[in-house]
């Protein structure tokens, strides 16, 4: 057996159902071997999307996404979609192939140091040296990946161990590094701890990051939250852990938030941060969520607790077990009428909106598009006006909300929906992107017609880079420069190319029916939404 | 405030890289960092002595642990351990100074390990403040060349050991 080999059988051993990937010639041996395998391959066609992908497959699954590219620009390509995968703490692990080892550090022809260049964006990473570590390095990368704070994993892999034998291939069944032991149960002074000033409170709050989906703890949450009447707040990466429209949910926080969400984490006495880093989009001035409260943050990352803000109580596990530990206090909590003043500032906060008639609203187009998709579909957000208008009106029921939060990686929507699409091909998936970012990834439309994946896009049209032009409106009073999108080419006669459907959506007149029609079979459509240019997310 | 960090990291190329690259890639400060194999020769220790303040001490030895090279990171103040740093400084000299040298080597416990008809190679062994101020009286003579291998700490040695 080939090294090559012992990678295929590798991730068949993990259960991987598809690799994604770009080949060339120091992923070759790989690519020959798992010709004869179960695990299916996607041909993506630029490798940065290759990670998207994985990720998309991989935040649906709950498995590891994987994919597997070439030495050099193949795998310098697919950094800003490891680096993605990093900010977001997907599971992935990336194959990348390498220069013979003897030549490595020579700069031959497409060498590049990739375990040297990811560094700072990967939960780590192996350069195989001898082709019988490969069943372990294998086992450890899958586990590493997909346990404690998930993350990416990169294994280079150099030509000559792809092509070299190995003695005996045996799969390991378990992982023993003395190095890595993350803390998954909480500690039980804590948990008291917890649930002592959880009684004391008042007006208490959780704010939900995407941690909670990653631990699958959204169920145990919900539980708890309803149990003790306990309001509900989300980061972008945390929208999905509760139904929009659920009674105790207050919305998304931060810049782009809501403003009845942010009034409540201020106006709060205590608060559990969850699953969520405390970045700066999501809690702009850390001091005041520790002021005049009792702060309480829950992550599986220990370096997490601390970093951007000094809770009260650290409290260091999984989510999913530590809610199982809440869930077994017995707590008496009372807190009068803070859901219902919440509720007061949820009515008279609302954002208002003015829209153009003469274009499509995308705020409303939203709130229809999401009532009118299947219950339990997915609803992938790209990077730009687009995903904060999908933030503030997609409405959640069963399904789930994917979208580049940490990196703000433009071009996401398209791949990961694809890899979303095969990690479940019951769920209806759509992507909604805008013209900018549709750009960034339109070179998949030919990825979803070779493997049949059927994904709805939407491209919220205004020719303009709208975030950016919309920074340049409030900061250089309208001094535009270098966001005109000019020159895109004609969707319609795109989607012909592609042999897609196309439809496209001018005002809101006729929003009811080209939604239906868009949603209506399970096909792959492209729906262009013409939006006002003027328009704003704030 | 100064702290030493004590990690020992799995002995395998790259992890000085890796351990190197998270202190740039967030900000901190390495004053000092002094590598080298423990008894067990799968294991190396780096001694790193870094500065800052309360919440980027803790930060260092949390991202630290994060790493999956790092098998164990101890943290200690200056004045619970014992460090020492070794100096190896080559000067030039002439019949003038060539007893006041002597003499200075003398009163800090330095010695001369080899030299020419104008050249002393000067070895020295002690805590890095000591050291700073041995380079310190040599300002008025002719400095050649100074090597340091940086800060090697140990805590101190505590019953509870």
């Amino acid at each position: 057996m080939t090294g090559a080999d012992a990678i295929v059988k590798c991730l068949e051993e993990e259960g991987v159902e598809y690799v994604f990937g770009y080949p060339g010639v120091a992923i070759c041996p790989f690519y020959n071997s798992i010709l004869d395998s179960p695990v299916r391959t996607i041909l993506i066609r630029t490798e940065q999307n290759a990670a998207h992908a994985a990720s998309g497959l991989a935040r649906v699954s709950g498995k590891v996404g994987v994919c597997a590219v070439t030495s050099g620009p193949g795998a310098t390509n697919v950094i800003t979609g490891i680096a993605t995968a990093f900010a977001d703490s997907i599971p992935l692990v990336c194959i990348t192939g390498q220069v013979n080892s003897e030549l490595i550090g020579s700069d031959v022809f497409q060498e590049a140091d990739i375990t040297g260049a990811v560094e700072s964006f990967v939960k780590y990473s192996y350069l195989v040296k001898n082709a019988n570590e490969i069943p372990r390095i294998f086992k450890e990368a899958f586990h590493i990946a997909n346990t404690g704070r998930r993350g990416p994993v990169l294994i280079d892999v150099p030509i000559d161990i792809q092509n070299a034998e190995l003695k005996k291939f045996v799969y390991p069944d378990s992982v023993s590094m003395r190095t890595y032991k993350p803390t998954v149960k909480g500690n039980m002074v804590q948990i008291k701890k917890v649930a002592a000033e959880l009684t004391k409170a008042r007006r208490p709050l959780i704010c939900a990051g995407g941690g909670v989906l990653l631990s699958g703890a959204e169920g145990l949450l919900r539980e708890f939250c309803e149990k003790y009447e306990i309001p509900v707040v989300s980061t972008m990466m945390g929208i999905g852990v509760m139904p929009t429209r659920h009674p105790l949910y207050f919305g998304m926080v931060g810049n782009n938030g809501k403003p009845c969400a942010n009034r409540a984490m201020n106006e709060s006495d205590l608060l559990i941060m969850v699953g969520a880093r405390v970045a700066d989009r999501a809690v702009n001035q850390p001091d005041l969520i520790t002021n005049n409260k009792v702060l309480i943050h829950i992550d599986v990352d220990p370096a997490e607790i601390g970093k951007n803000v000094g809770p009260t109580i650290p409290l260091v596990g999984d989510a999913r077990h530590i809610f199982e530990d809440l869930l077994r206090q017995e707590m008496d909590c009372e807190q009068g009428d803070w859901v219902s003043v919440l509720n007061d500032y949820k009515t008279t906060m609302a954002p208002r909106r003015n829209p153009n008639p003469a274009y499509v609203d995308p705020a409303r187009f939203i709130t229809m598009l999401s009532d009118k998709m299947q219950e339990d579909g997915v609803y992938v957000a790209d990077v730009g006006q687009n995903q904060i208008w999908s933030c503030g009106y997609h409405i959640v029921r069963k399904g789930r909300f994917l979208t580049s939060g940490g990196m703000g990686t433009m071009g996401y929507s398209i791949p990961a929906a694809m890899g979303a699409r095969l990690a479940d091909k019951d769920r209806q998936v759509i992507a909604v992107c805008g013209d900018g970012s549709f750009q960034m990834s339109m070179m998949e439309l030919a990825t979803m017609r070779q493997h049949d994946i059927r994904v709805k896009i939407v491209v919220l049209k205004n020719n303009y880079l709208g975030m950016v032009r919309e920074f340049q409106h409030y900061t250089y009073q309208d001094h535009y420069s270098v966001v005109d999108l000019s020159g895109s080419p004609d969707l319609e006669k795109l989607s012909g190319a592609y042999d897609l459907k196309f439809l496209r959506l001018e005002n809101m007149d006729q929003a009811d029916e080209v939604i239906d029609e868009f949603l209506e079979k399970d096909e792959s459509v492209l729906l262009e939404c013409i939006i006002d240019p003027m328009d704003l997310v704030k | 405030m100064k702290r030493i960090y004590s990690v020992s990291v799995e002995n395998r190329s790259g992890v000085l890289c890796k351990v190197a690259g998270l202190f740039s890639r967030r900000c901190f400060n390495i004053d000092s960092l002094a590598v080298g194999e423990t008894d067990d020769p799968a294991v190396s220790c780096m001694t790193i002595v870094s500065s800052g303040d309360k919440r980027t001490i803790e930060q260092i030895e949390k991202q630290l642990n994060k790493k999956l090279d790092v098998i164990k990171v101890k943290t200690f103040d200056e004045a619970v351990s014992i460090s020492r740093e070794l100096l190896l400084m080559k000067v030039k000299y002439n019949r003038n100074n060539r007893r006041d040298i002597m003499e200075i080597c003398d009163i800090m416990n330095a010695r001369i390990v080899d030299m020419s008809k104008s050249m002393m190679l000067i070895q020295m062994c002690d805590t890095p403040d000591r050291i700073q101020l041995f380079i310190g009286m040599f300002k008025s003579v002719s400095i050649v060349e100074v090597a340091r291998t940086g800060t090697l700490a140990l805590q101190k040695c505590a019953e509870t050991d």
